[in-house]
């Protein structure tokens, strides 16, 4: 094999790409197109293979089968050094025994760049850490070695630069900050990032795109208001937000429409936002697209009747109702509080109602509860 | 009356040991290294005549083993260092479960006396051992060549009987590497071998510094490996000054030798440790 670095530029591409551990498969044939220029999350519960398809990418692990290349250039069996790819890491890695002048130089040094000083100074005045210079890693704290992080990888310029849980290690408060900034420096920049998390809320509040994955394969891929508003399986619904999924069935059309049955009431669903294959189907509906009104208000949309307050809890912007609905299922409405009515008591009976637009429907033979389990601040290190 | 502190009381004992069996007899060795015989007295009688030359005169006199002692522990050092760097990297980083077993069997030689190991190497290096035989069917020795006493045989018994002592301070600082670090370099542009230069070895400096140091110390001033596996002509500064002490009864060559071997290890090991630049690393 060549020793050779690869100048190429260009789309991403992933191919049938597998990777096995013995029995144990952590990505199953994936395929997938990261375009040059996003900003692209891999998005999925701890063990769902991203971080081994970041690593796949990077070149420190080798896909058992599959191929990866990058413009018109297979990358697939380069070394990680050969490969114009940057990795800020989960804890970062910063060298210990360097100075983070150095720890930032690294790349640079290693490619035999001329102009060491100023790049590296540059990528300091990008992170805002110039002061920072002459100390070592340890002297640093958390967020201030997260950046360092991503100066070390950004002064190289990469045709691809990889986040693997970049802010995992951060308190909620510098996170938020943090998305911010990355968000920002991408745009100021221009490289093509590839996130990995599995903290839905920082991947859409970053990412053009996102690929939602689970036990090794793509849910579903798409802008976060795509993957929210119409979600295709019950686990992008369940994993990204909350959605209330009811079981019914498809019994005609209207128009552009589907009619359901959802326990005895009828309920439209637009066509193109049906996903399921045949008359079983779970009707989704996101908690805050419902409307709670007494039984004397009038209604429109897309009614279900007979619903009992179980429970309420005010939380400022919104109150969190659960409803009972007569077929024993409980459903979750979160409404603003921004129309002056007195919010509902529990055990008043109540209706319940939304636009149509906002229904999605998923296959009937689904799991409803996919996605639930997975409690979103597990452990990083697992993976 | 004032309380003193704890951690000045946990020091009694220690102190006392070292007060009692360290410095009192370095303090009556350096009484004995000027002293001159007792004029028409016994063999071993000597008094204080504070004749320094008793230095000099040692010191010519044995200025060859001395500069043998030097060079076999230096190669000895150099040997364990190549020998034990990757198999401490080995065990620190491909050892997974057999971690703790590897470990285990590096120290597993203690279990032998010292002794007995070293007359195993004589045995392993002899006529009819397998080596000798193996090396000349190959012709990479000749009939007639022999390896036991020889500096080939003291050097090898060194290297051997000094490996843990470089081994376990290299696998300490081996393991604490973050193996991520190393993945970071392989991202950014390096390859195996600079990565190693860049990377691996700056961060295990801490371990091939006290690895070469508790070789190479002990190395300096043994006597044994010369002893058994060596011949007159192989004999180093520690053979000088136990027949000097045990045979001829010269205590103050014995004594003015071990001291001034005691300043060249010191000054040596500044030296290195100033270079080495220890302090600079975490």
């Amino acid at each position: 094999m060549s020793e050779k670095a690869i100048s190429a530029r260009g789309d991403l591409k992933l191919s049938n790409v597998t990777k096995s551990y013995g029995d144990f498969t952590a990505v199953n044939d994936l395929s997938l197109v990261i375009p040059e220029g996003s900003f692209f999350a891999l998005l999925g519960p701890s063990g769902c293979g991203k971080t081994t398809t970041l690593r796949m990418i990077a070149g420190l692990e080798e896909p058992t089968k599959g191929s990866i290349s990058l413009g018109a250039t297979d990358i697939t069996d380069t070394k990680p050094y050969q490969r114009p790819i940057n990795t800020v890491f989960q804890n970062y890695a910063l060298f210990p025994h360097l100075t983070i002048f150095e720890n930032i130089a690294f790349g640079l040094r290693r490619r035999g760049i001329k102009d060491v000083d100023s790049a590296v100074n540059k990528a300091l005045d990008l992170v805002e850490l110039p002061h920072l210079a002459q100390r070592k890693p340890t002297q640093l704290s958390g967020g201030q070695q997260q950046r360092i992080a991503l100066a070390r990888a950004i002064v190289n310029r990469p045709a691809l630069l990889l986040l693997d849980e970049p802010l995992g290690a951060l308190d909620l408060k510098l996170r938020r900050q943090m998305q911010i900034e990355l968000k920002w420096i991408q745009k100021e920049v221009g490289l093509t990032f590839v996130h990995v998390t599995h903290d839905q809320e920082e991947a859409m509040t970053m990412a053009d795109t996102i690929a939602v994955m689970n036990e090794g394969e793509i849910e579903q891929m798409g802008s976060p208001a795509d993957l929210y508003d119409n979600p295709e399986t019950a686990f992008v619904a369940n994993f990204l937000g909350q959605s209330n999924l009811i079981k019914g069935t498809v019994t005609g059309n209207d128009g552009a429409n589907q009619v359901i049955d959802l326990f005895g009431q009828k309920i439209s669903l637009q066509k193109n936002r049906s996903h399921a294959v045949d008359n079983s189907i779970y009707a989704g509906i996101r908690p805050e697209k419902f409307r709670i009104s007494r039984l004397e208000t009038a209604t429109s949309g897309n009614v279900l009747t007979g619903g009992k307050v179980e429970d309420v809890s005010y939380i400022g912007v919104s109150t969190q109702y659960q409803v009972m609905m007569p077929w024993g299922q409980e459903l979750m409405v979160f409404e603003q509080n921004d129309d002056g009515v007195a919010p509902f008591s529990v055990g008043e009976s109540v209706n319940i109602s939304w636009e149509p637009i906002f229904t999605f429907g998923l296959r009937g033979d689904e799991d409803a509860e996919a996605g639930t389990e997975v409690n979103p601040d597990e452990d990083l290190d697992e993976e | 009356m004032k309380k003193i502190s704890t951690p000045y009381l946990l020091l009694i004992p220690g102190m006392g040991f070292l007060f009692t069996f360290f410095l009192l007899p370095l303090f009556n060795l350096a009484q004995t290294s000027t002293q001159t015989p007792v004029g028409g007295g016994d063999t071993g009688q000597y008094e204080q005549t504070f004749r320094f030359q008793n230095y000099i005169d040692a010191f010519i006199e044995n200025k060859e083993q001395f500069g043998r002692s030097f060079l076999y522990a230096t190669i000895a050092t150099v040997l364990a260092l190549a020998i034990a760097y990757p198999l401490a990297y080995a065990i620190a980083f491909k050892g997974g479960k057999l971690k703790n077993l590897m470990l285990v069997l590096v120290v597993a030689p203690f279990f032998t006396s010292f002794l007995l190991r070293t007359i195993a190497w004589k045995q392993i290096l002899g006529e009819e051992g397998f080596v000798v035989p193996t090396l000349r069917t190959f012709g990479i020795i000749s009939e007639s060549t022999t390896l036991t006493s020889s500096a080939f045989a003291v050097v090898a018994g060194m290297t051997y009987n000094f490996l843990p002592f470089m081994t376990l301070p290299l696998y300490a600082s081996i393991d604490r590497i973050d193996p991520r670090t190393l993945e970071a370099s392989g991202d950014l542009y390096a390859n195996g071998f600079t990565t190693f230069r860049k990377v691996t070895l700056p961060l295990s400096m801490p371990g091939v510094v006290a690895g070469t140091l508790l070789t190479f110390i002990p190395a300096a001033g043994d006597y044994v490996n010369a002893a058994i596996l060596g011949s007159p002509q192989t004999k180093m500064l520690g053979n000088v000054i136990e027949s000097r002490y045990f045979k001829i009864v010269d205590y103050p060559t014995a004594a003015a030798l071990s001291f001034t071997l005691m300043a060249a290890i010191l000054i040596l090991v500044t030296v290195y440790v100033r270079k080495a630049g220890t302090e600079e690393l975490v």
